[in-house]
Protein backbone atom coordinates (compact mmCIF):
# COMPACT_ATOMS: atom_id res chain seq x y z
CA UNK A 1 0.00 0.00 0.00
CA UNK A 2 1.29 3.32 -0.68
CA UNK A 3 1.05 6.72 1.03
CA UNK A 4 -1.22 9.49 0.18
CA UNK A 5 1.58 11.90 -1.44
CA UNK A 6 2.98 8.98 -3.68
CA UNK A 7 -0.38 8.40 -4.86
CA UNK A 8 -1.28 11.90 -5.58
CA UNK A 9 1.42 12.19 -7.66
CA UNK A 10 1.20 8.66 -9.24
CA UNK A 11 -2.00 10.28 -10.07
CA UNK A 12 -0.65 13.99 -11.32
CA UNK A 13 1.69 11.89 -13.47
CA UNK A 14 -0.44 9.95 -14.92
CA UNK A 15 -2.87 12.82 -15.88
CA UNK A 16 -0.02 14.95 -17.48
CA UNK A 17 1.15 11.60 -19.65
CA UNK A 18 -2.07 11.82 -20.55
CA UNK A 19 -2.66 15.08 -21.32
CA UNK A 20 0.59 14.69 -23.21
CA UNK A 21 -0.23 11.98 -25.40
CA UNK A 22 -3.88 13.83 -26.23
CA UNK A 23 -2.03 17.18 -27.18
CA UNK A 24 0.21 15.42 -29.47
CA UNK A 25 -2.62 13.52 -31.26
CA UNK A 26 -4.90 16.42 -31.08
CA UNK A 27 -1.73 18.75 -32.85
CA UNK A 28 -1.52 15.78 -35.90
CA UNK A 29 -5.61 15.91 -35.76
CA UNK A 30 -5.60 19.76 -36.50
CA UNK A 31 -2.61 20.54 -38.28
CA UNK A 32 -4.30 19.60 -41.50
CA UNK A 33 -7.21 22.01 -40.80
CA UNK A 34 -4.90 25.29 -39.66
CA UNK A 35 -2.87 24.04 -43.19
CA UNK A 36 -5.89 24.89 -44.69
CA UNK A 37 -6.87 28.45 -43.43
CA UNK A 38 -3.24 29.34 -43.55
CA UNK A 39 -2.85 28.40 -47.17
CA UNK A 40 -6.00 29.85 -48.66
CA UNK A 41 -5.09 33.23 -47.79
CA UNK A 42 -1.55 33.22 -48.99
CA UNK A 43 -0.71 34.56 -52.37
CA UNK A 44 0.04 31.69 -54.87
CA UNK A 45 3.42 32.90 -55.04
CA UNK A 46 3.81 31.30 -51.55
CA UNK A 47 1.46 28.38 -51.77
CA UNK A 48 4.20 26.40 -50.32
CA UNK A 49 5.74 28.05 -47.63
CA UNK A 50 5.55 26.85 -44.05
CA UNK A 51 4.46 29.49 -42.00
CA UNK A 52 1.70 29.13 -40.22
CA UNK A 53 0.28 33.17 -41.00
CA UNK A 54 0.58 34.02 -44.16
CA UNK A 55 2.69 36.88 -45.04
CA UNK A 56 1.37 38.95 -46.92
CA UNK A 57 -2.46 37.54 -46.55
CA UNK A 58 -4.68 38.17 -49.51
CA UNK A 59 -8.25 37.57 -50.08
CA UNK A 60 -7.97 36.75 -53.67
CA UNK A 61 -7.94 33.09 -53.45
CA UNK A 62 -11.46 33.66 -52.32
CA UNK A 63 -12.47 35.66 -54.79
CA UNK A 64 -11.15 33.63 -57.74
CA UNK A 65 -13.50 31.04 -56.83
CA UNK A 66 -16.23 33.13 -57.03
CA UNK A 67 -15.18 34.78 -60.12
CA UNK A 68 -13.08 32.07 -62.27
CA UNK A 69 -15.10 28.73 -60.99
CA UNK A 70 -18.58 27.68 -61.04
CA UNK A 71 -18.63 27.94 -56.95
CA UNK A 72 -21.63 29.37 -55.98
CA UNK A 73 -23.40 26.80 -58.26
CA UNK A 74 -21.31 23.92 -56.30
CA UNK A 75 -22.16 25.57 -53.15
CA UNK A 76 -25.69 26.10 -53.66
CA UNK A 77 -25.94 22.61 -55.50
CA UNK A 78 -24.58 21.07 -51.93
CA UNK A 79 -27.00 22.85 -49.60
CA UNK A 80 -29.84 22.21 -52.40
CA UNK A 81 -29.52 18.43 -52.43
CA UNK A 82 -27.93 18.08 -48.88
CA UNK A 83 -31.21 19.77 -47.93
CA UNK A 84 -33.64 17.34 -50.46
CA UNK A 85 -31.88 14.58 -49.11
CA UNK A 86 -32.11 15.23 -45.35
CA UNK A 87 -36.14 15.82 -45.61
CA UNK A 88 -36.83 12.78 -47.61
CA UNK A 89 -34.96 10.62 -45.04
CA UNK A 90 -36.59 12.62 -41.99
CA UNK A 91 -40.05 11.96 -43.52
CA UNK A 92 -39.61 8.37 -44.76
CA UNK A 93 -37.73 7.38 -41.78
CA UNK A 94 -39.90 8.37 -39.32
CA UNK A 95 -43.17 7.17 -40.72
CA UNK A 96 -42.02 3.16 -41.35
CA UNK A 97 -40.03 3.28 -37.40
CA UNK A 98 -43.23 4.41 -36.00
CA UNK A 99 -44.88 1.38 -37.80
CA UNK A 100 -42.04 -0.89 -36.97
CA UNK A 101 -41.75 0.51 -33.28
CA UNK A 102 -45.38 0.86 -32.44
CA UNK A 103 -47.80 -1.08 -34.83
CA UNK A 104 -48.58 -4.81 -34.74
CA UNK A 105 -49.41 -6.78 -37.66
CA UNK A 106 -48.08 -9.73 -39.18
CA UNK A 107 -45.08 -9.08 -41.11
CA UNK A 108 -43.46 -6.67 -38.62
CA UNK A 109 -40.88 -8.96 -37.38
CA UNK A 110 -39.84 -10.27 -41.15
CA UNK A 111 -39.78 -6.65 -42.69
CA UNK A 112 -38.08 -5.04 -40.48
CA UNK A 113 -35.33 -8.26 -40.24
CA UNK A 114 -35.32 -7.72 -43.93
CA UNK A 115 -34.88 -3.86 -43.56
CA UNK A 116 -31.74 -4.80 -41.55
CA UNK A 117 -30.17 -6.75 -43.78
CA UNK A 118 -29.59 -4.06 -46.54
CA UNK A 119 -27.67 -2.55 -44.09
CA UNK A 120 -25.16 -4.72 -45.11
CA UNK A 121 -24.91 -4.29 -48.66
CA UNK A 122 -22.48 -2.36 -49.71
CA UNK A 123 -23.35 0.69 -52.07
CA UNK A 124 -21.68 -0.69 -55.12
CA UNK A 125 -23.98 -3.27 -55.42
CA UNK A 126 -27.12 -1.06 -55.38
CA UNK A 127 -25.47 1.55 -57.75
CA UNK A 128 -24.99 -0.57 -61.04
CA UNK A 129 -28.64 -1.28 -61.11
CA UNK A 130 -29.80 2.08 -60.39
CA UNK A 131 -27.64 4.03 -62.71
CA UNK A 132 -29.11 1.57 -65.38
CA UNK A 133 -33.10 2.42 -64.04
CA UNK A 134 -31.72 5.78 -64.07
CA UNK A 135 -30.41 6.04 -67.62
CA UNK A 136 -33.55 4.45 -68.70
CA UNK A 137 -35.28 7.30 -67.73
CA UNK A 138 -33.11 9.76 -69.09
CA UNK A 139 -32.24 10.97 -65.82
CA UNK A 140 -28.38 10.65 -65.91
CA UNK A 141 -26.72 13.77 -65.40
CA UNK A 142 -29.40 15.57 -63.70
CA UNK A 143 -30.20 15.56 -59.53
CA UNK A 144 -32.68 13.92 -59.58
CA UNK A 145 -31.06 10.51 -58.82
CA UNK A 146 -29.37 11.98 -56.02
CA UNK A 147 -31.92 13.33 -53.68
CA UNK A 148 -34.43 10.95 -55.42
CA UNK A 149 -33.43 7.77 -53.19
CA UNK A 150 -33.72 9.28 -50.32
CA UNK A 151 -37.63 9.40 -50.25
CA UNK A 152 -37.91 5.64 -50.29
CA UNK A 153 -36.73 5.23 -46.89
CA UNK A 154 -33.70 4.32 -45.59
CA UNK A 155 -32.42 1.48 -43.24
CA UNK A 156 -30.38 3.19 -41.05
CA UNK A 157 -32.38 6.02 -40.47
CA UNK A 158 -35.68 3.75 -39.61
CA UNK A 159 -33.03 1.83 -37.40
CA UNK A 160 -32.22 4.73 -35.36
CA UNK A 161 -35.65 6.32 -35.04
CA UNK A 162 -37.01 3.16 -34.50
CA UNK A 163 -34.97 2.88 -31.39
CA UNK A 164 -35.68 6.12 -30.01
CA UNK A 165 -39.81 5.14 -30.23
CA UNK A 166 -38.96 2.22 -28.61
CA UNK A 167 -38.10 4.17 -25.56
CA UNK A 168 -41.16 6.13 -25.40
CA UNK A 169 -43.38 5.07 -22.84
CA UNK A 170 -46.36 2.64 -24.23
CA UNK A 171 -48.84 4.16 -21.79
CA UNK A 172 -48.55 7.23 -23.71
CA UNK A 173 -49.93 5.93 -26.66
CA UNK A 174 -52.33 3.77 -24.96
CA UNK A 175 -54.32 6.40 -23.23
CA UNK A 176 -53.99 8.20 -26.09
CA UNK A 177 -55.49 4.58 -27.32
CA UNK A 178 -58.31 5.30 -25.20
CA UNK A 179 -59.38 8.73 -25.34
CA UNK A 180 -59.88 7.45 -29.23
CA UNK A 181 -56.80 8.71 -30.86
CA UNK A 182 -56.29 7.64 -34.43
CA UNK A 183 -53.18 5.93 -35.74
CA UNK A 184 -52.20 8.69 -37.21
CA UNK A 185 -52.76 11.40 -34.66
CA UNK A 186 -50.78 8.81 -31.82
CA UNK A 187 -48.04 9.14 -34.51
CA UNK A 188 -47.99 12.78 -35.41
CA UNK A 189 -49.08 14.80 -31.75
CA UNK A 190 -47.17 11.92 -29.39
CA UNK A 191 -44.40 10.12 -31.14
CA UNK A 192 -42.77 12.98 -33.00
CA UNK A 193 -43.37 15.36 -30.78
CA UNK A 194 -41.26 13.56 -28.37
CA UNK A 195 -38.46 12.50 -30.78
CA UNK A 196 -37.00 15.73 -31.60
CA UNK A 197 -33.46 14.82 -30.27
CA UNK A 198 -33.80 11.71 -32.55
CA UNK A 199 -34.80 13.87 -35.57
CA UNK A 200 -31.97 16.54 -34.56
CA UNK A 201 -29.60 13.70 -34.93
CA UNK A 202 -30.90 11.97 -37.78
CA UNK A 203 -30.74 15.48 -39.69
CA UNK A 204 -27.66 16.06 -38.87
CA UNK A 205 -26.00 12.56 -39.59
CA UNK A 206 -28.14 13.02 -42.98
CA UNK A 207 -27.21 15.93 -44.14
CA UNK A 208 -23.32 15.51 -43.17
CA UNK A 209 -23.67 12.14 -45.21
CA UNK A 210 -25.02 13.52 -48.20
CA UNK A 211 -22.89 17.09 -48.16
CA UNK A 212 -20.00 14.96 -47.95
CA UNK A 213 -21.12 12.58 -50.71
CA UNK A 214 -18.24 12.19 -53.33
CA UNK A 215 -19.71 8.96 -54.94
CA UNK A 216 -23.05 9.58 -56.51
CA UNK A 217 -22.46 12.74 -57.59
CA UNK A 218 -19.30 11.60 -59.52
CA UNK A 219 -21.46 8.85 -61.24
CA UNK A 220 -24.40 11.02 -62.08
CA UNK A 221 -23.05 14.33 -62.76
CA UNK A 222 -19.34 14.09 -63.51
CA UNK A 223 -18.63 17.12 -66.11
CA UNK A 224 -21.63 19.44 -65.39
CA UNK A 225 -19.89 21.83 -62.94
CA UNK A 226 -23.56 24.21 -62.84
CA UNK A 227 -25.65 21.13 -61.45
CA UNK A 228 -22.97 19.17 -59.53
CA UNK A 229 -22.00 19.07 -56.28
CA UNK A 230 -18.86 20.85 -54.31
CA UNK A 231 -17.35 17.28 -53.57
CA UNK A 232 -16.84 16.83 -57.67
CA UNK A 233 -16.35 20.24 -58.21
CA UNK A 234 -13.19 20.81 -55.98
CA UNK A 235 -11.89 16.87 -57.45
CA UNK A 236 -12.60 17.83 -60.98
CA UNK A 237 -10.26 21.33 -60.41
CA UNK A 238 -8.07 19.64 -58.61
CA UNK A 239 -5.43 18.56 -61.09
CA UNK A 240 -5.88 22.08 -63.18
CA UNK A 241 -5.88 24.35 -59.92
CA UNK A 242 -2.24 22.34 -58.93
CA UNK A 243 -0.68 21.98 -61.69
CA UNK A 244 -1.76 25.77 -62.44
CA UNK A 245 -0.04 26.67 -59.19
CA UNK A 246 -3.18 27.94 -57.71
CA UNK A 247 -3.17 25.67 -54.60
CA UNK A 248 -4.37 28.36 -52.93
CA UNK A 249 -7.37 28.79 -54.79
CA UNK A 250 -8.19 24.76 -54.26
CA UNK A 251 -7.98 25.00 -50.51
CA UNK A 252 -9.90 28.30 -50.38
CA UNK A 253 -12.26 26.12 -51.99
CA UNK A 254 -12.32 23.44 -49.54
CA UNK A 255 -12.45 25.31 -46.77
CA UNK A 256 -15.54 27.13 -47.46
CA UNK A 257 -16.88 23.35 -48.44
CA UNK A 258 -16.36 22.33 -45.29
CA UNK A 259 -17.62 25.61 -43.14
CA UNK A 260 -21.21 24.60 -43.28
CA UNK A 261 -20.96 21.59 -41.47
CA UNK A 262 -17.93 22.56 -39.01
CA UNK A 263 -20.10 25.01 -38.20
CA UNK A 264 -23.41 23.09 -37.53
CA UNK A 265 -20.86 20.51 -35.72
CA UNK A 266 -19.97 23.33 -33.47
CA UNK A 267 -23.08 24.62 -32.57
CA UNK A 268 -24.82 21.00 -32.14
CA UNK A 269 -22.15 18.88 -31.34
CA UNK A 270 -23.86 16.75 -28.41
CA UNK A 271 -26.39 15.74 -31.47
CA UNK A 272 -23.80 14.64 -33.61
CA UNK A 273 -22.43 12.59 -31.30
CA UNK A 274 -25.34 10.88 -29.73
CA UNK A 275 -26.51 9.83 -33.49
CA UNK A 276 -23.34 8.07 -33.57
CA UNK A 277 -23.70 6.81 -29.49
CA UNK A 278 -27.27 6.02 -30.01
CA UNK A 279 -26.46 3.83 -33.19
CA UNK A 280 -23.60 1.69 -31.29
CA UNK A 281 -23.56 0.76 -27.85
CA UNK A 282 -26.69 -0.71 -25.94
CA UNK A 283 -27.79 -3.15 -27.92
CA UNK B 1 -38.91 -9.24 -29.30
CA UNK B 2 -40.99 -7.01 -27.22
CA UNK B 3 -44.43 -6.64 -26.39
CA UNK B 4 -47.24 -6.49 -28.68
CA UNK B 5 -48.15 -2.82 -29.96
CA UNK B 6 -51.11 -0.99 -30.98
CA UNK B 7 -53.77 -2.75 -33.26
CA UNK B 8 -54.57 -1.04 -36.07
CA UNK B 9 -58.46 -0.77 -36.62
CA UNK B 10 -60.35 -1.05 -39.26
CA UNK B 11 -59.44 2.02 -42.04
CA UNK B 12 -56.55 2.37 -39.89
CA UNK B 13 -54.87 -0.46 -41.67
CA UNK B 14 -54.25 1.93 -44.62
CA UNK B 15 -52.28 4.37 -42.96
CA UNK B 16 -50.35 1.58 -41.69
CA UNK B 17 -49.19 0.82 -44.80
CA UNK B 18 -48.70 4.13 -46.23
CA UNK B 19 -46.74 5.04 -43.89
CA UNK B 20 -44.46 2.04 -44.74
CA UNK B 21 -44.66 2.11 -47.97
CA UNK B 22 -41.77 4.44 -49.05
CA UNK B 23 -39.57 2.76 -47.32
CA UNK B 24 -40.84 -0.61 -48.39
CA UNK B 25 -40.48 0.45 -52.00
CA UNK B 26 -36.96 1.53 -51.14
CA UNK B 27 -36.46 -2.26 -49.24
CA UNK B 28 -37.88 -4.22 -52.63
CA UNK B 29 -36.96 -1.83 -55.90
CA UNK B 30 -34.21 -0.62 -54.00
CA UNK B 31 -31.71 -2.75 -51.95
CA UNK B 32 -33.19 -6.24 -52.67
CA UNK B 33 -34.39 -6.16 -56.01
CA UNK B 34 -30.68 -4.25 -56.83
CA UNK B 35 -29.17 -7.30 -55.64
CA UNK B 36 -31.24 -9.31 -57.35
CA UNK B 37 -30.37 -7.46 -60.77
CA UNK B 38 -26.87 -6.98 -60.17
CA UNK B 39 -26.58 -11.02 -59.48
CA UNK B 40 -28.13 -10.82 -62.92
CA UNK B 41 -26.32 -8.49 -64.83
CA UNK B 42 -23.35 -10.71 -63.50
CA UNK B 43 -24.36 -13.43 -65.33
CA UNK B 44 -24.34 -11.56 -68.56
CA UNK B 45 -21.77 -9.11 -70.84
CA UNK B 46 -23.31 -5.77 -71.01
CA UNK B 47 -21.85 -2.47 -72.50
CA UNK B 48 -25.68 -0.43 -71.91
CA UNK B 49 -25.45 0.08 -76.23
CA UNK B 50 -26.04 -3.60 -77.27
CA UNK B 51 -28.66 -6.18 -75.41
CA UNK B 52 -27.10 -8.26 -72.88
CA UNK B 53 -25.30 -11.69 -73.56
CA UNK B 54 -25.88 -14.57 -71.43
CA UNK B 55 -22.60 -15.33 -70.47
CA UNK B 56 -23.21 -17.78 -67.37
CA UNK B 57 -20.74 -17.51 -65.05
CA UNK B 58 -17.94 -16.57 -67.10
CA UNK B 59 -17.02 -13.09 -65.60
CA UNK B 60 -16.80 -14.88 -62.15
CA UNK B 61 -14.61 -17.23 -64.12
CA UNK B 62 -12.49 -14.38 -65.13
CA UNK B 63 -11.84 -12.57 -61.82
CA UNK B 64 -9.58 -15.15 -60.97
CA UNK B 65 -7.21 -14.76 -63.67
CA UNK B 66 -7.70 -10.93 -64.51
CA UNK B 67 -4.68 -9.34 -63.06
CA UNK B 68 -5.64 -6.12 -62.57
CA UNK B 69 -9.02 -7.10 -60.39
CA UNK B 70 -6.40 -9.82 -58.42
CA UNK B 71 -4.09 -6.20 -57.63
CA UNK B 72 -7.24 -4.66 -56.61
CA UNK B 73 -7.92 -7.74 -54.22
CA UNK B 74 -4.87 -7.75 -52.83
CA UNK B 75 -4.23 -3.70 -52.11
CA UNK B 76 -8.17 -4.58 -50.64
CA UNK B 77 -6.84 -6.64 -48.38
CA UNK B 78 -4.05 -5.12 -47.61
CA UNK B 79 -5.48 -1.93 -46.26
CA UNK B 80 -8.49 -3.28 -44.59
CA UNK B 81 -5.54 -5.16 -42.72
CA UNK B 82 -3.33 -2.02 -42.28
CA UNK B 83 -6.72 0.12 -41.23
CA UNK B 84 -8.90 -1.89 -39.18
CA UNK B 85 -6.69 -2.58 -36.22
CA UNK B 86 -4.63 0.33 -36.52
CA UNK B 87 -8.26 2.83 -36.15
CA UNK B 88 -9.70 -0.08 -33.57
CA UNK B 89 -6.53 0.14 -31.67
CA UNK B 90 -5.87 4.02 -31.55
CA UNK B 91 -9.49 4.97 -30.65
CA UNK B 92 -10.06 2.75 -27.86
CA UNK B 93 -6.44 4.10 -26.76
CA UNK B 94 -7.76 7.94 -27.17
CA UNK B 95 -11.18 7.01 -25.45
CA UNK B 96 -9.17 5.41 -22.65
CA UNK B 97 -7.45 8.26 -22.14
CA UNK B 98 -10.18 10.77 -22.63
CA UNK B 99 -12.16 8.30 -20.18
CA UNK B 100 -10.00 9.58 -17.16
CA UNK B 101 -11.79 12.68 -15.66
CA UNK B 102 -9.81 15.73 -17.13
CA UNK B 103 -10.49 18.74 -17.45
CA UNK B 104 -10.73 20.04 -21.40
CA UNK B 105 -12.38 16.94 -22.52
CA UNK B 106 -14.74 18.82 -24.59
CA UNK B 107 -12.04 20.71 -26.19
CA UNK B 108 -10.16 17.21 -26.85
CA UNK B 109 -13.39 15.47 -28.24
CA UNK B 110 -14.06 18.13 -30.57
CA UNK B 111 -10.63 18.39 -31.92
CA UNK B 112 -10.71 14.42 -32.54
CA UNK B 113 -14.00 14.49 -34.38
CA UNK B 114 -13.20 17.68 -36.51
CA UNK B 115 -11.56 14.91 -39.05
CA UNK B 116 -14.77 12.90 -39.40
CA UNK B 117 -17.21 16.07 -39.90
CA UNK B 118 -15.07 17.05 -42.85
CA UNK B 119 -15.30 15.77 -46.13
CA UNK B 120 -12.73 13.58 -47.46
CA UNK B 121 -12.70 15.55 -50.56
CA UNK B 122 -11.52 18.57 -48.94
CA UNK B 123 -9.16 16.78 -46.04
CA UNK B 124 -7.41 14.94 -49.24
CA UNK B 125 -6.68 18.29 -50.77
CA UNK B 126 -4.44 19.53 -47.35
CA UNK B 127 -3.15 15.89 -47.42
CA UNK B 128 -1.87 16.06 -50.75
CA UNK B 129 -0.02 19.09 -50.10
CA UNK B 130 1.26 17.63 -46.59
CA UNK B 131 2.64 14.69 -48.86
CA UNK B 132 4.07 16.33 -51.41
CA UNK B 133 7.64 15.27 -51.83
CA UNK B 134 9.90 18.39 -52.39
CA UNK B 135 7.23 20.85 -50.77
CA UNK B 136 4.90 18.92 -48.60
CA UNK B 137 4.86 19.88 -44.79
CA UNK B 138 6.21 16.12 -43.66
CA UNK B 139 8.94 16.21 -45.64
CA UNK B 140 9.57 19.53 -44.49
CA UNK B 141 9.61 18.39 -41.11
CA UNK B 142 11.81 15.20 -41.95
CA UNK B 143 14.45 17.18 -43.02
CA UNK B 144 14.97 19.68 -40.62
CA UNK B 145 14.99 17.21 -38.00
CA UNK B 146 17.94 15.74 -39.76
CA UNK B 147 16.04 12.64 -42.19
CA UNK B 148 15.67 12.43 -45.82
CA UNK B 149 12.37 12.98 -47.47
CA UNK B 150 10.20 10.32 -47.92
CA UNK B 151 8.15 9.97 -51.52
CA UNK B 152 4.80 9.01 -49.99
CA UNK B 153 3.22 8.19 -53.49
CA UNK B 154 6.04 6.42 -54.92
CA UNK B 155 4.88 2.80 -55.71
CA UNK B 156 6.20 1.18 -52.03
CA UNK B 157 4.52 3.88 -49.83
CA UNK B 158 1.41 4.99 -51.76
CA UNK B 159 -1.16 2.22 -49.65
CA UNK B 160 0.82 3.32 -46.52
CA UNK B 161 0.14 6.93 -47.37
CA UNK B 162 -3.58 6.46 -48.03
CA UNK B 163 -4.00 4.44 -44.80
CA UNK B 164 -2.63 7.13 -42.82
CA UNK B 165 -5.24 9.22 -44.18
CA UNK B 166 -8.03 7.22 -44.06
CA UNK B 167 -7.02 6.34 -40.19
CA UNK B 168 -6.78 9.88 -39.51
CA UNK B 169 -10.63 10.59 -40.75
CA UNK B 170 -11.78 7.86 -38.59
CA UNK B 171 -10.43 8.00 -35.43
CA UNK B 172 -12.81 10.50 -33.98
CA UNK B 173 -15.61 8.20 -34.94
CA UNK B 174 -14.45 5.45 -33.13
CA UNK B 175 -13.36 7.17 -30.37
CA UNK B 176 -16.76 8.54 -29.32
CA UNK B 177 -18.15 4.73 -30.06
CA UNK B 178 -15.15 3.56 -27.23
CA UNK B 179 -16.06 6.36 -24.82
CA UNK B 180 -19.69 5.82 -24.59
CA UNK B 181 -18.94 1.84 -24.10
CA UNK B 182 -16.36 2.88 -21.71
CA UNK B 183 -18.54 5.50 -19.91
CA UNK B 184 -21.17 2.47 -19.58
CA UNK B 185 -19.14 0.60 -17.36
CA UNK B 186 -20.63 0.98 -13.79
CA UNK B 187 -18.05 2.74 -11.45
CA UNK B 188 -18.95 0.22 -8.69
CA UNK B 189 -16.89 -2.43 -10.40
CA UNK B 190 -14.09 -0.28 -10.11
CA UNK B 191 -14.54 0.51 -6.59
CA UNK B 192 -14.73 -2.79 -5.48
CA UNK B 193 -11.91 -4.16 -7.40
CA UNK B 194 -9.93 -1.57 -5.68
CA UNK B 195 -11.27 -2.65 -2.25
CA UNK B 196 -10.40 -6.13 -3.09
CA UNK B 197 -6.52 -4.47 -3.77
CA UNK B 198 -6.78 -4.77 -7.75
CA UNK B 199 -4.22 -2.94 -9.17
CA UNK B 200 -4.50 -0.47 -12.16
CA UNK B 201 -3.17 -3.10 -14.79
CA UNK B 202 -5.21 -5.54 -13.17
CA UNK B 203 -8.32 -3.39 -13.34
CA UNK B 204 -8.10 -2.57 -17.08
CA UNK B 205 -7.71 -6.16 -18.39
CA UNK B 206 -10.41 -7.97 -15.90
CA UNK B 207 -12.61 -5.21 -15.82
CA UNK B 208 -12.07 -3.00 -18.35
CA UNK B 209 -11.26 -4.67 -21.00
CA UNK B 210 -13.74 -7.39 -21.08
CA UNK B 211 -16.47 -5.27 -20.51
CA UNK B 212 -15.96 -2.96 -23.51
CA UNK B 213 -16.12 -6.20 -25.96
CA UNK B 214 -19.46 -4.67 -27.09
CA UNK B 215 -17.63 -1.69 -28.52
CA UNK B 216 -15.34 -3.27 -29.85
CA UNK B 217 -17.36 -5.54 -31.85
CA UNK B 218 -19.41 -3.27 -33.06
CA UNK B 219 -16.49 -0.37 -34.07
CA UNK B 220 -14.04 -3.34 -35.76
CA UNK B 221 -17.04 -4.47 -37.86
CA UNK B 222 -18.01 -1.26 -39.25
CA UNK B 223 -14.52 -0.08 -39.62
CA UNK B 224 -14.32 -3.63 -41.61
CA UNK B 225 -17.30 -2.67 -43.98
CA UNK B 226 -16.12 0.67 -44.23
CA UNK B 227 -12.56 -0.37 -45.14
CA UNK B 228 -14.03 -2.56 -47.76
CA UNK B 229 -16.06 0.85 -48.98
CA UNK B 230 -12.98 3.18 -49.18
CA UNK B 231 -13.06 4.98 -51.87
CA UNK B 232 -12.87 9.11 -51.62
CA UNK B 233 -9.61 9.35 -50.48
CA UNK B 234 -8.19 7.22 -52.54
CA UNK B 235 -9.63 9.09 -55.15
CA UNK B 236 -8.52 12.40 -54.54
CA UNK B 237 -5.23 10.96 -53.78
CA UNK B 238 -3.96 8.69 -56.13
CA UNK B 239 -5.98 8.61 -59.24
CA UNK B 240 -4.49 8.29 -62.47
CA UNK B 241 -6.18 8.45 -66.02
CA UNK B 242 -8.41 6.30 -67.68
CA UNK B 243 -10.23 5.87 -64.17
CA UNK B 244 -7.48 3.97 -63.04
CA UNK B 245 -5.46 4.50 -59.39
CA UNK B 246 -2.17 4.04 -58.43
CA UNK B 247 -3.11 2.08 -55.63
CA UNK B 248 -6.63 0.47 -56.95
CA UNK B 249 -8.90 -1.58 -54.52
CA UNK B 250 -11.77 -2.93 -55.45
CA UNK B 251 -14.38 -0.12 -55.35
CA UNK B 252 -11.95 1.40 -57.60
CA UNK B 253 -12.42 -1.66 -59.45
CA UNK B 254 -15.76 -1.74 -59.91
CA UNK B 255 -16.44 2.27 -60.71
CA UNK B 256 -14.03 1.96 -63.36
CA UNK B 257 -15.40 -1.26 -65.08
CA UNK B 258 -19.08 0.23 -65.16
CA UNK B 259 -18.73 3.67 -65.83
CA UNK B 260 -15.35 4.61 -67.70
CA UNK B 261 -15.34 1.05 -69.66
CA UNK B 262 -19.16 0.21 -69.45
CA UNK B 263 -18.42 -3.55 -68.90
CA UNK B 264 -21.72 -3.78 -66.57
CA UNK B 265 -21.26 -7.69 -66.25
CA UNK B 266 -17.64 -7.63 -65.31
CA UNK B 267 -18.66 -4.90 -62.74
CA UNK B 268 -21.86 -6.41 -61.14
CA UNK B 269 -19.35 -9.62 -60.75
CA UNK B 270 -16.86 -7.41 -58.99
CA UNK B 271 -19.44 -5.96 -56.96
CA UNK B 272 -21.05 -9.61 -56.08
CA UNK B 273 -17.74 -11.06 -55.26
CA UNK B 274 -16.98 -7.69 -52.60
CA UNK B 275 -20.61 -8.33 -51.13
CA UNK B 276 -19.96 -12.35 -50.40
CA UNK B 277 -16.46 -11.25 -49.04
CA UNK B 278 -17.53 -8.63 -46.61
CA UNK B 279 -20.66 -11.49 -45.63
CA UNK B 280 -18.43 -14.26 -44.77
CA UNK B 281 -16.12 -11.10 -42.70
CA UNK B 282 -19.51 -10.20 -40.96
CA UNK B 283 -20.32 -14.49 -40.18
CA UNK B 284 -16.81 -14.78 -38.87
CA UNK B 285 -17.23 -11.70 -36.45
CA UNK B 286 -20.58 -12.91 -34.97
CA UNK B 287 -19.09 -15.98 -34.09
CA UNK B 288 -16.12 -13.88 -32.89
CA UNK B 289 -18.63 -12.48 -31.00
CA UNK B 290 -20.72 -15.19 -29.38
CA UNK B 291 -16.97 -16.87 -28.24
CA UNK B 292 -15.40 -13.34 -26.90
CA UNK B 293 -17.73 -10.47 -26.60
CA UNK B 294 -19.24 -10.32 -22.96
CA UNK B 295 -22.44 -8.57 -22.20
CA UNK B 296 -23.77 -7.74 -19.32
Amino acid sequence: MSTYTSVRTRNLLLNLITYLLLSMGAVIMLTPFLWMVATSFKMPADQYTKTLIPNPATLNNFKELWSQLPFPDLLFNSFKLSTLITIGQLLTCTMSAFVFAVVNFRLRNILFALLMVTLMIPPQVTLIPNFIVFGWLHLVGTQVPLWLPAFWGGAFGTFLMRQYFLTIPRDLADAARVDGASLIQIFWHIYLQLAKPALAALAIFTFHGAWNDLLHPLVYLPTDMHKTTLTVGLAFFQQQLVQGGKFTVLLAGALISILPLTLVFFIAQRQFIEGIALTGVKR
Amino acid sequence: MEASGLRPLGRERFWLWALLTPTLIGLVFGALGSVLATLLISLTKWDLLTPPQWTGLDNYMKLFTNEKHLESLLNTIKFSAMYVPSVVIISLFVATLMNRKIHGIGLYRTIYFLPVVTSAVAAALVWQMIYGRDTGLLNYIIESLGGKPVCWFCERNALASVVIVNVWGAIGEGMIIFLAGLQAIPREYYEAATVDGASDWQRFFRITIPLVTPSIFFQTLITTINAFQAYDYIYMLTRRGQGDSSVPVVVFSIYRNAFHFFRMGEASAQAIELAVIVVLLMAFYFWLERRYVVYE
